[in-house]
């Protein structure tokens, strides 16, 4: 998405918790922030973190010296990471990881079981 | 070009699914895009997206949940536009793979109309576009990206095109 319009002449900046994939997808400016999903500027009605995260990610706009730039925030999480890991997710898990997740625990299980000799 | 090494794309995983990201094999196309800001920041105007899936209550339809429910590989790839005075009780919200309870307290956690709108008050930036859009990330598993490249996200930028914009924030959730 950054990609296409940053192609039709527009300047981009993505702020994500994910730096992984803007990297491997090689996104044009990135803010990568440590928050959890679903939470990308900050949590619900905390204006004075949204507005810092916001101004960091128009410094990356203004002074990113080169595409594929990936700036890392200082920003951090104010609650428990366990907390956190919770909270973030759907209170059912999505049809796709219903499906998945007994296939790739079947997977991960075959794999460890040919790593013993 | 990475500057600090300290925000960790895992922390918040559960460990099954960061294991399952962390097997997927992907290389950028090089070029990488690229439109240098031509002005300052002050003079730029913004247009917004965001993945959140997001859609105006009673104006628009939600995102298809239930064609992806039947089909959990497909996700819909269709877009909403939002304007930028929307009130939080008109927004809906439709995405099975995030807790969506914050966005509704706060919409401007993934579309940040209300910090915009002060930006533009203040003067920091030069100004918002009247719509913003919004995408649901969940593009299927694997996941296509195909309509959002060659269809939708040219619209997008269309629209944008059209509204005055120069520079877009996204929002991934």
């Amino acid at each position: 998405m950054a990609r296409t319009l940053e192609a039709a002449n527009l300047s981009t900046v993505l702020v994500t918790m994910m730096p992984y994939w803007s990297k491997k997808v090689g996104v044009p400016r990135t803010l990568a922030v440590e928050f959890p999903f679903g939470h990308t500027l900050g949590a619900p009605h905390n204006v004075p973190q949204q507005k810092r995260v916001i101004l960091e990610a128009l410094s990356v706009l203004a002074e990113a010296p080169e595409p594929g730039v990936i700036v890392h925030s200082k920003e951090n999480w104010n609650q428990p990471i366990e907390d956190a890991i919770q909270s973030w997710q759907p209170k059912e898990p999505s049809p796709i990881i219903a499906e998945l997740t007994p296939k790739f625990r079947d997977m991960m299980r075959q794999h460890r079981a040919e790593k013993k000799p | 070009m990475e500057i600090g090494m300290t925000v960790d794309s895992f922390k918040f995983l559960p460990r099954i699914i960061a294991k399952f990201y962390q097997m997927t094999e992907r290389e950028p196309n090089y070029p990488i895009p690229w439109t240098p800001l031509e002005r300052p920041i002050q003079a730029c105007k913004f247009g917004l997206v965001t993945s959140a899936g997001l859609y105006q209550l009673g104006v628009d339809p939600p995102f298809d949940l239930e064609r992806e429910r039947t089909e959990p590989t497909w996700g819909d790839p269709s877009f909403r536009r939002i304007p930028a005075g929307i009130l939080q009780e008109q927004l809906g919200v439709s995405h099975l793979h995030v807790n969506t309870d914050d966005v509704l307290k706060d919409v401007n956690i993934l579309l940040p109309v209300d910090r915009f709108q002060e930006l533009v008050d203040e003067g920091t930036i030069g100004g918002l576009a009247e719509w913003g859009y919004s995408f649901m990330g969940y593009q299927g598993f694997p996941p296509d990206t195909t309509l959002w490249e060659e269809k939708y996200a040219p619209q997008v930028a269309d629209s944008f095109h059209e509204q005055g914009v120069h520079c877009v924030l996204l929002t991934p959730t």
